[in-house]
């Protein structure tokens, strides 16, 4: 009965979509506008139809419907609820449904959002949503299809991959991806739309773009972040990202985004680089779609899957689509698009923001390189390697330092052209920032050079970022007589996207501390304890109280119970644990961390005598580790104060009175 | 249309493209295994399914990898809770009948499973003509360094793996493998 909801959804919403991709371009070549409803119909019928499919395989999901081939390969009558609902982004099939559903969610907030606004742009944007669902749904429908008839029924199936179902993060970190990389199909729809309808010529449809880049950006950076985390408390090693070819996939379309919403500014002030900001957004696009394409068509080893099918040239055909279809538009219209403004002055933010997207794109490559390499080399010599972290460091570092340096240069600096005096009032002060920091790397005892400086430029860069606000609110202090506090906030509030944007460099800013410190003074031991027994770490001593097993519902469970102990007194009790699931040959490990403002303790039970009277643990100390998690939140909170929409009715009155008397008299 | 542009990213678009086709055609996990030309793990394990005359054994009966040195050997790991194993399953019995008069033994070993959900899958399915074993905290699949289910591993009668089947196994593949064993080796003292 599900499998038949879902199977009969998935069909109806084909017509639909083909229906609505045709009224577009009929009704504006024909001036038919009624003919534009119908394709905005066809958005809602396809929300609709996907909804229930989703909807179908939720309930396949809870009721343990082994007749349905996706409940079938992930779902299990032991494992938890929670689980068992979020497994429907476990697998290829329901996360090519769960793509789709996002997908046509989206498209029926892009229509909604601005079914007012006038031109063309918005239906042909409409069109082109469409076109990427009919991708989808043909996936659904064909390769991907989740819905197929298992008969006989099984009486179980195996559950979710044990490592999907370890952690609560499960539930967050995916959502969050897909609404990041899912969002990304939006800016690309208006791009596209811009250019059929015309409109590619104002600044206006970049004004609409970033807002909605903003969005998916910032989702996807919350997902990175909450990915990153999920590896450090699930994964037992005590790291956070091992730059592997999934990671780099989430990372590759972030780097672009990030890069547009900085060019995209240049466009609005400018009116340069329009070409430019065409190529970033349809190649964030792009690059979802191939992330998308690495990670679920079994073309670069992941997670074990041995019916990969033919989803992949599927993929390849929608992508060879795409980049035909940005070749033509680009090229097609460079001549056209090109820029009527030029650079000033070396020395203007106009300048920085083309370095930092100099840098964020070679930064793009260089991942995109050292991910698809392994492929390179075994079509070309025929051997297998893989490119691990030594690669990615030793090549990204100094374009991370570069940017980080670059976040404090930027915004210091005015449009057009900085004067001597400008460049020497606004790039000397910050100095100071830099010396403290320098003096705390050396002090916390990090001797390496890209950590020195990481932390250097961070502390020039914060201190430029925070003297903007500085700047700003004393201003407000002199003009409206407010209090600090409610100049900051009045401050922020007269230009979110701006001083949004300093809150989320002040998140980047945490973040690369958190790296840097975590990663340069980590300091690990292993020690095989006897219950009593002690060991240390960082001058943290931990002991180790008792062994100990259970048999829980889906899988058996080991744990050591440890005391962190602090002058004789034990100040926390933590317990790394081992997972035994029935379906995994491997225990998945589940480490145990106390995180603090200066440090976390992680601890993680490696091996033991099944007799109880050993185990063999590991526990690190990563200083300022949280930090990471801490400045991700900045990031978002960043993102959201730049990115909320602004209410549509706005008065002008205030504006007036709050430009009148108060400043002249303070003038 | 500017033809220069174009043509530039084309030229760069298209050895991509090219670079994902040729590695479509290739599977990252087939990593070459160690274990083929390598002495096969002993193992002797307890029948839980019997299978079918002729090549059926009583349940309780132990199969010992020792006792059939001198036969080729198809040692196939499964479980009920394996949608793939369903795809081989029909071809493994039929391959396994046509060969019941040679020296080959067929064994289905069972994996992270019951025996009780292995017998019914095994009477849904439509039987099964060779007998499975059970594989107590799966110590043989341990041993042969199984990396999930189905996997088939063909052993000679020099009890030597003598290949690896990742996946839902063809019957040609077998049979191809099965035949060039008995041809080129020596086939001990045959069937008894």
């Amino acid at each position: 009965m599900n499998g038949l909801v879902g199977r009969a959804a998935l069909l109806i919403t084909l017509p639909f979509i083909i229906l609505g991709i045709i009224a577009v371009p009929v009704a504006i070549k024909r001036g038919r506008r009624d003919w534009i409803a119908i394709a905005y119909g066809s958005v809602l019928a396809n929300f609709l139809l996907v909804s229930a499919a989703a909807a179908a395989m939720i309930v396949a999901l809870v009721t343990h419907d082994f007749s349905v081939s996706y409940v079938a390969q992930v779902g299990s009558r032991a494992t938890p609820l929670f689980y068992t609902i979020i497994s429907l982004w476990g697998a290829l099939e329901g996360s090519i449904l769960f793509w789709g559903w996002v997908l046509s969610l989206y498209a029926v907030a892009v229509v909604w959002f601005n079914r007012e606004r006038p031109g063309n742009l918005v239906p042909y944007s409409a069109m082109v949503l469409l076109a990427v669902s009919l991708f989808f749904s043909i996936l659904l429908i064909g390769p991907a299809n989740p819905f197929h008839v298992v008969f006989p029924v099984p009486p179980d199936g195996p559950g979710p991959n044990p490592l999907l179902q370890n952690h609560i993060l499960m539930g967050i970190h995916p959502p969050l991806l897909y609404l990041g990389y899912v969002g990304m199909s939006v800016p690309f729809a208006f791009a596209v739309g811009a250019v059929l309808s015309g409109e590619a010529e104002s600044n206006d449809w970049i004004r609409l773009t970033r807002n909605w880049t903003v969005a998916s950006w910032g989702f996807l950076s919350a997902a990175i972040i909450a990915g990153m985390w999920w590896s450090y408390d699930v994964l037992g090693w005590g790291g956070y990202w091992a730059w592997d070819p999934v990671e780099n996939a989430s990372f590759l379309p972030w780097l672009t985004a990030t890069a547009f919403l900085h060019s995209a500014m240049v466009q609005e002030r400018r009116s340069m680089l329009r070409v430019w900001n065409l190529n970033l957004v349809v190649g964030t696009f792009a690059l979802t779609i191939l992330g998308t394409f690495l990670t679920r068509s079994g073309i670069i080893s992941s997670v074990h899957a041995f019916t990969t099918g033919t989803i992949g040239y599927y993929f390849l055909v929608f992508i060879g689509l795409v980049l035909l279809t940005a070749v033509a538009m680009v090229a097609g219209n460079s001549d056209r698009l090109a820029t009527r403004g030029r650079l000033d002055s070396a020395a203007s933010r106009e300048t920085i923001f083309l370095l930092n997207n100099l840098f964020l794109t070679a930064f793009m490559l260089t991942v995109l390189v050292g991910t698809l390499f392994p492929l390179v080399a075994e079509a070309v010599r025929g051997v297998k390697v893989s490119v691990g972290g030594p690669f990615f460091n030793r090549m990204t570092l100094p374009m991370i330092a570069a940017l980080l340096f670059l976040m404090g240069v930027g915004p210091a600096l005015p449009w057009k052209v900085a004067s001597r005096a400008d460049l020497k009032e606004k790039l000397l002060p910050p100095l100071v920032g830099a010396g403290i920091m320098a003096v705390i790397a050396i002090v916390m005892g990090i001797r390496n050079f890209y950590g020195f400086l990481v932390f250097t430029f961070v502390g020039y860069s914060a201190a430029a970022n925070l003297r903007e606000y500085w700047i700003g609110a004393r201003a407000r202090r002199t003009a409206h007589g407010e209090n600090w506090a409610t100049a900051v906030v009045r401050l922020a509030a007269s230009n979110r996207r701006r001083y949004g944007g300093y809150i989320a460099h002040f998140g980047v800013f945490f973040v690369a501390l958190g790296i840097t410190a975590s990663s340069s003074l980590r300091s690990e031991r292993e020690a095989t304890l006897k219950p009593g027994d002690t060991m240390s770490v960082y001058g943290r001593t931990v002991r180790l109280k008792a062994l100990w097993g259970r048999e829980e519902k889906q899988r058996s469970v080991v744990g050591a119970t440890m005391e962190v102990i602090d002058n004789g007194t034990v100040r926390a009790t933590l317990e790394p644990r081992m997972n035994f699931y029935p379906t995994s040959q491997e225990p998945v490990p589940t480490p145990d961390v106390r995180s603090g403002v200066f440090g976390d303790l992680y601890l993680s039970l490696v091996a033991f005598r099944p007799d109880g009277s050993t185990a063999t643990v590991k526990a690190i100390y990563e200083p300022l580790l949280y930090w990471i998690w801490f400045g991700g939140g900045v990031v978002v909170l960043g993102a959201i104060i730049s990115g909320w929409p602004t209410t549509r009715r706005r008065s002008v009155v205030p504006v007036v009175i709050a430009s009148s008397n108060p400043a002249r008299d303070a003038a | 249309m500017n033809w220069r542009r174009a043509s530039i990213a084309g030229l760069f678009v298209i050895p991509v493209l090219g670079l994902f086709i040729y590695g479509l055609s290739h599977d990252p996990h087939d990593i070459p295994s160690p274990l083929p030309g390598k002495p096969a793990p002993t193992f002797a394990l307890e029948v839980f399914a019997p299978g079918q005359p002729p090549l059926g054994r009583p349940i309780g009966d132990t199969v010992r990898l020792a006792e059939l040195r001198g036969q080729v050997v198809v040692l196939n790991f499964w479980a009920s809770w394996c949608l793939a194993c369903r795809d081989e399953h029909v071809t493994l019995s039929e391959v396994a009948r046509h060969y019941a008069d040679k020296p080959v033994h067929f064994v289905g070993s069972l994996y992270q499973d019951t025996p009780n959900n292995g017998r019914q899958w095994i009477a849904e399915m439509g039987g099964q003509s060779y007998p499975s074993v059970q594989d107590p905290h799966t110590r043989t699949a341990i041993d042969y360094g199984l990396y999930g289910v189905p996997e088939t591993f063909i052993i000679g009668p020099d009890g030597l793996i003598a290949h690896k089947i990742t996946g839902p196994a063809s019957a040609r593949a077998v049979a191809r493998i099965v035949d060039s064993l008995l041809a080129s080796g020596t086939p001990g003292k045959g069937a008894p």
